[in-house]
Parts: structure tokens; sequence; C-alpha cells
């Protein structure tokens, strides 16, 4: 059986080669980069190279640039780290946010999952205790672009610092602490086409943020332990494929493409946040009357692989709290699917894919359920 | 500067970090192509296959100390395993317990979390060690109260590789009711542990100490009697909710797999590498007088020497053996010129200390590459007492601590 077409580009993204091959070399040298001998300084060499090129990725001085394990360990420095007792997070963040504080105050959002900036606003007057504003540059499920450079200016205004978890947008949209104008902000590789296992926290110059995991004095005393040297070589490499291909808007164009073939194949399903910015790569369908789990065991099947929500520790069925957030129906909450596109991706892919969800859609409904929207 | 090459320069750094070893490296690299997914996705099959291969790697690494896979959860290395082991103990239990033990000897990230739990109240004894290295089992005893509720001794440690008496520590812990925690960064991979003839509670793993990639480490957690513990990071659950975020699947096949080469091997690589470093110990003691070893010779690491050269300049020394990648103290702190604390607790006198050398030798030392390095050290240190008026005097029988210097 040929390899299922991957659809879930979100989840992870498969390593580009020279992602892989930047991870092989640096496996092959030997030496600690904190050591001070000439193996030593040979892969710190490498490290500080990778940390040039994330710095440039993210608008910041390399200075700036912590190396963690990846992002749910960078979002866990940014929210405990920066000193900020009052935290302030959007009701639609990865649960790497939400769960980093069991006191975060949230912040609601739209039906189209665009987070309320009067709410936002009226928030942070009422307390006087200098606070952290924290949201996401672009969901996860959804795609959805989320208004962070006003954000930001509002958190500012407010005497607030402000950090956005840029695991979804990186690679896909410009992205930056100068274009966002923020404080922090958090990568992870694996989403990029990068290894897994290696993210970072990116602060802004004068931007204090102190260690969480404590020992050596690895990454200016910010994060201790020793760096994942293959896996920031490859990251590496992928921030630098990354900045060549910032123009380009390929991915819009087959997502754009998928859609217009959804819509006509079905005239029932509903692309969820369809009307807000949304990143180019993700859409998240919704086809009212077939559950989830039966869109995507099925779609697994006949070789797609999607998803209907974060990966995370999944198994567990529960309905995303980003589509409960948005206030959908559960209809349509129960019934989403999400395609997320990446370089691997091509237009067959793509009409391959609509053929067999449709082929699903139409052996659902002769089996007698329902998939017509209701009267 | 490959794991291979056995001519100059010569690395015999091995405690600092081992070359991942080719064979690991082989089982890694398809996950990183046809066989990549997220090991969470639940959804399709490239998931299920990254999931399989962790929970694979994951019977490997409790294969080695005699674990229960499902008491095994991964980290990005062990300093994070020593964090979330001591400060995630210690916050579970706060209500009950707030006192700590260790031992001055301990790495770098175990005293930090000791300390940042100071500064929040509980109290932490450090035990002092022995001029050789190892605490002193009566001393545990006696600091062992109702209030303690976790002990933290390292296996073996990292700069003079002594190896503390584990299992006599893991039952005096278990007679008296209290948690033992063992960073075993060192020693995993290098001598037998087995966490419940031991009666290890916890302990931490490094990947890239076993000849595995960096970025990847596992804490062990005993699941009967059951150790709870408050996680460090938060978010998403994995890992039975100790520890948050995906699970990088080529590193944990990584770890794994250094950890099944090392069960297997372990035995006999353990007697090379003692031969190896019996050679070099004697090689220099044959050579040289006045040179000093810390720690004690039997209770060690098989690859680890720690040796002081008297009357010799501790700079001038690592810059005439340029040639040779050793490490004149931890890696993490070597850049800095502090004598090492590890030196110091065991009572080695500061000069001394500064010239100390740690010599770390691994599954890819060569007998050549230890006669050349003995060669090397042997001459330099020769070379450099040559031009040492205090050797000079030493030498005619001046007793230099019954000068008094004149200041200028």
């Amino acid at each position: 059986m040929k390899p299922a077409i991957y659809l879930d580009h979100n989840a992870t993204s498969p390593v580009r080669p020279e992602a892989a091959d930047a991870v092989a070399a640096a496996l092959m040298l030997t030496g600690n980069p904190s050591s001070a001998h000439g193996f030593g300084r040979q892969v710190r060499k490498l490290m500080e190279d990778a940390r040039e090129k994330v710095a440039a990725l993210a608008e910041a001085s390399a200075g700036g640039v912590i190396f963690t394990s990846g992002g749910t360990e960078a979002n866990d420095l940014a929210l405990n780290g920066a000193g900020r007792r009052r935290v302030l997070v959007s009701a639609v963040e990865h649960p790497a946010v939400l769960d980093a504080r069991a006191d975060a105050e949230i912040i609601p959002v739209d039906g189209n999952g665009v987070v309320d900036l009067q709410a936002l606003d009226d928030m942070l007057a009422a307390s006087e205790e200098p606070a952290l504003v924290s949201i996401m540059a672009a969901n996860n499920e959804t795609g959805v672009i989320q208004p962070v450079a006003i954000a930001a200016d509002i958190a500012h205004a407010r005497g607030a610092l402000f950090h956005t978890d840029a695991v979804q947008a990186a690679g896909k949209i410009p992205i930056g602490l100068k274009t966002f104008g923020a404080d922090m902000l958090t990568l992870t590789a694996h989403k990029m086409g990068g290894p897994m296992g290696v993210g970072a926290l990116v602060h802004a110059d004068g931007v204090s943020v102190g260690p969480r995991v404590l020992g050596g004095g690895q990454e200016r005393r910010r994060r201790a332990g020793t760096e994942n040297v293959s896996g920031i070589a490859g990251f590496g490499a992928v921030v630098e494929t990354a900045l060549q291909n910032r123009h380009s808007n390929d991915m819009a164009i087959l997502r754009d493409g998928l859609e217009v073939r959804v819509k006509q194949a079905a005239p029932e399903a509903v692309i969820i946040g369809e009307n807000a910015d949304r990143l180019p790569n993700t859409s998240c369908i919704a086809l009212p009357g077939v559950s989830s789990q039966t869109q995507v065991m099925t779609l697994d099947l006949v070789g797609f692989a999607v998803s209907s929500g974060s990966a995370c520790s999944s198994g567990k069925v529960s309905p995303s709290h980003v589509l409960k957030a948005m206030a959908l129906s559960d209809d349509l909450a129960s019934s989403f699917i999400r395609i997320s596109l990446g370089w691997t991706n091509t237009q067959e892919d793509l009409e391959l894919f609509v053929e067999a969800w449709n082929g699903l859609r139409v052996e659902t409904a002769a089996n007698g359920i329902s998939v017509a929207p209701a009267a | 500067m490959t794991a291979n090459n056995s001519k100059s320069p010569i690395y015999l750094d091995y405690q600092a970090t081992t070359p991942t070893d080719p064979r690991v490296i082989d089982a890694m690299l398809p996950f990183f192509n046809e066989k990549f997914g997220n090991p969470h996705s639940r959804s399709h099959a490239y998931g299920w296959r990254a999931e399989e291969a962790v929970e694979i790697a994951r019977a490997q690494i409790a294969s080695l100390i005699g674990a229960n896979p499902k008491e095994v959860i991964f980290t990005s290395g062990a300093t994070e395993s020593n964090n979330l082991a001591i400060k995630g103990v210690a916050h579970f239990y706060k209500d009950k317990k707030n006192h700590i033990i260790t031992c001055v000897t301990e790495h770098k990230c175990v005293l930090d979390s000791c300390r940042h739990l100071e500064q929040e109240g509980f109290e932490v004894t450090y035990l002092p060690v022995q001029e050789n290295g190892l605490i002193d089992l009566e001393k545990l005893k006696a600091a062992i109260t109702d209030q303690t509720a976790i002990v933290s001794i390292m296996a073996a440690n990292n700069e003079i590789g002594v190896i503390q008496p584990v299992k006599e520590i893991g039952a005096i812990c278990r007679e008296k009711g209290v948690y033992f925690h063992t960073d075993a960064a060192q020693a995993v991979g290098k001598i037998p542990l087995d966490v419940n003839d031991m009666n290890i509670d916890l302990m931490s793993i490094s990947g890239h100490k076993v000849y595995g990639p960096m970025g990847i480490g596992a804490l062990y957690v005993r699941r009967k009697p059951r150790v709870r513990l408050v996680a460090l990071i938060n978010g998403g659950g994995q890992e039975r909710g100790m520890r948050s975020g995906t699970l990088p699947t080529p590193l944990c096949v990584g770890i794994g797999m250094a950890c099944a080469l090392a069960e297997k091997e372990m035995g006999a690589e353990a007697e090379r590498l003692r031969m190896l470093r019996d050679r070099f110990y004697k090689g220099i003691m044959d050579r040289l007088p006045e040179v000093y070893l810390n720690g004690d010779l039997d209770k060690r690491l098989p690859g680890n020497l720690n040796l002081s050269f008297a009357y010799v300049e501790g700079e001038g020394l690592m810059m005439g053996i340029k040639d040779l990648a050793v490490s004149s103290g931890s890696a993490c702190t070597s850049a800095s010129l502090e004598p090492s604390y590890v030196l110091r607790a065991l009572g080695v006198e500061e000069e001394l200390a500064h010239t100390s050398l740690r010599i770390g030798l691994g599954r890819f030392t060569t007998e050549e590459e230890v006669d050349i390095a003995v060669d090397k050290i042997a001459s330099e240190v020769e070379r450099l007492r040559q031009m040492s008026p205090l050797w000079e005097m030493a030498q005619e029988g001046i007793d230099l601590k019954s000068i008094e210097w004149a200041n200028h």
C-alpha cells in the first residue's frame, strides 16, 4: 500500500531534506557546546549560526533567542519566567499556554475566533497589577490569525508585556517581534519542517526572562541543560528556508483551490473561520451530520492523514475548546476536520482528497444519515 | 572531529558528552524522513507508527534499569529530569514534608534546584563527602527526619567519577520511608543499575552521556509504591501529565537504541575501559612524581580519571596539551576560572584543584590514543616543571609551606 497523503502539517511537518541533512551532519560531530576545547567550540559555532538565523526570522538580536525543547517549554518560560503575576490569555490558545498558568484570565473571542480587543482593554483596565498578555499569532485548529499587533499596542498602553505563540504562524505568514510589536515570541522547529525536540523563546532586548529549568549556565542563564545541538542545527536550516520563502503564496493557492472544490462538491459544508484572516495552509471544514471521528477514520482507511483538532494528549474525544469558544453549534463543532497543508503537498493530493471526502459524504448519505442541511 | 577519528585532536572528554553512536544515528534517521509523525496524532497511521517507535524506546530504557516502561517518562535531558524530580516531589508533598537531603558534590542542576526550594522555604541538608568523594552513610541516616521528603544523591560524579553506594542509600531511604532520587546521568549504561534491587524511586537519565543524541533524557518515576510529583511544564498533558510537549520521535528512538546498545555491551566495554584507564593512570604515575588522583580509585566509573599535577600552572598545562580535548572542571562551568567545587569538597588544596585534569575515556577511545595522551601530558608537565622555580625548590627539599612570601 502506498503511503497515505499527509494533510496534517499543523500536528507535525515532515522534516525538510535540508534540515534532515543538517541534523545528520551535527549528530556525527562530537562535543558539548559548553566545553572550552576545539570539539566544544566547533559545535558551539554550529549552534550560534543557527541562533543568528532564528533571530533574523523573529526580528530579534541573537542574544534574545533562548533555545528550548520545543514550543510547550518556551510558552511555559514566557508565562512563568517574565516576572508578571497577572496573566491574560485568549480562549483559543494552545493548551501549552492555557495550562501554563492555572490563574490566567481568559480573553473571549468572537464567532470567527478572533480575540475581543475591547474585552482585552477592559480587563487590563480593571487592575493596576502589571500584567502579561499572551495571544497566539494564528490558531492551530482553524488557522485564524489574531490581530496581535493591535493587541500588543493595547497591552503596552496599559503597561503590560505582550507574548505571542507563533508556533503555527512561523514560516506561513510574516512574523517577528517588530511585525507584532511583541516582547516575546514562541517558535518550534517541527511545525516548520524542522526536527522535533527544539524550539525557542525569543525576547526583545531589555525584556528579562528568568530560568525555569535550573542548573548550568547555558543560554545565558535563562535555560539550563546541554543544548540539543543537532536539533538546533536542523532548526537553523529550516528557518533559512522559511526566510527565503517568505513571500511565496503557493500554499494559499493550494488551500483556496481545495475550499472551492469542497464547496462545489458539498454545498452544506461550512468552512470554519472563513470570514477571518487565516493561515494560508489551514482549512477547518465542518460536514454537518457526519462526526469528526467518522470522517478521520474513513479518510485514514482510504489513505489520507487529517485530524479533528490538536494532537497533544488526544485519545480523549472531547469537543474542541477552540470551536466552543467561538460558540459554534454542537452540530458544527462535532463534525469538523482539519486539513493542514505543507511543503510535501501538491494540487493532485488535494484533488484526490476532495474526491475521497465527497465519496465518504455520499456513502454516509446512502446509509440513511442525513447530510443535507436542515430545511 | 568524528567519533572514530583516532588522530589528533584526541577526544578525552566523555563525561562532558559522548559521541552519538553511528548505530544510534542509523536508527534515528528514518524518523526524520519516511517514518515521520507526531506520536500524539491518533487519527492516522503516521501518528500510530511514531507512537509505536516511542514506546519501543521507552521499553529499551526501562529494560536497562530494570523498570517497567510505564515508569519511564521522556524529558529534554538530565537537567530537566533533575529539576522535575526534586522540585516536583518537594512541591507535591510540601504540605506534609519540607526537608530535602542532597550532597555537596552533586551536579549544579541538583544544587540549584535545592537552593531554589530553600528560597521557597524548604530546608535542605547538604551532606559533606569524605576525602575519596563518597558520602558517609551514617551521616545520611542521621540527617533523615520525619520531615524529609526526598534524598537526592547522584549515582556517579561527573568530575571525579566516583560511584556512590546507591544500593545502601536506597535501603536506608526505603527503611525510613523517604523517597530516593539519583542523578544517574553519568552512570546509566556505564555500570549496572537496577531500580528495584537498589530501591531507587526516581532516576535521571541523559541521552548524550550514553552515546545517544542531545536534547533528550528520561526520568524514572516509581509506580509501586507510587511517587507523585508536580509537573514543571504543563499544557497538552503528554507523559501522563508529568511532562507536556510533543515527544520528539527521532530523539526518543535515539536514546532507546543507545540504552539497548549499552545493555548489550556494557559488561565487556566496562572491562575494556577499566584496562585503558589503568593503563593511562599507570603511564602517568610511572613517569611523573607528585601527581594526585582525585576521588576513590576503585569505586569509580571505568572510564574516568581526575588528576592533579603539583608544581605546574593549570592554564599553562591546558595550553600545552591543546591537541587533547580534556576538561579542567565540569563542562558547564569550565569557561570560568573558579576552582571546581567538587574538588574543594574533597579537601583538595586550591593550587592542586587549579591543575586538575578530568580525563574521560569511552567507547571510541583506543589504546594508541591513551599512549599518545599519556606521553603528551607527561612531557608537558615535565617541561613546565623544568621552568618552575617552585619545582626546583621542592626538589632541593625546601618545604614551600614554610616560606613566608614577601608582598611586592
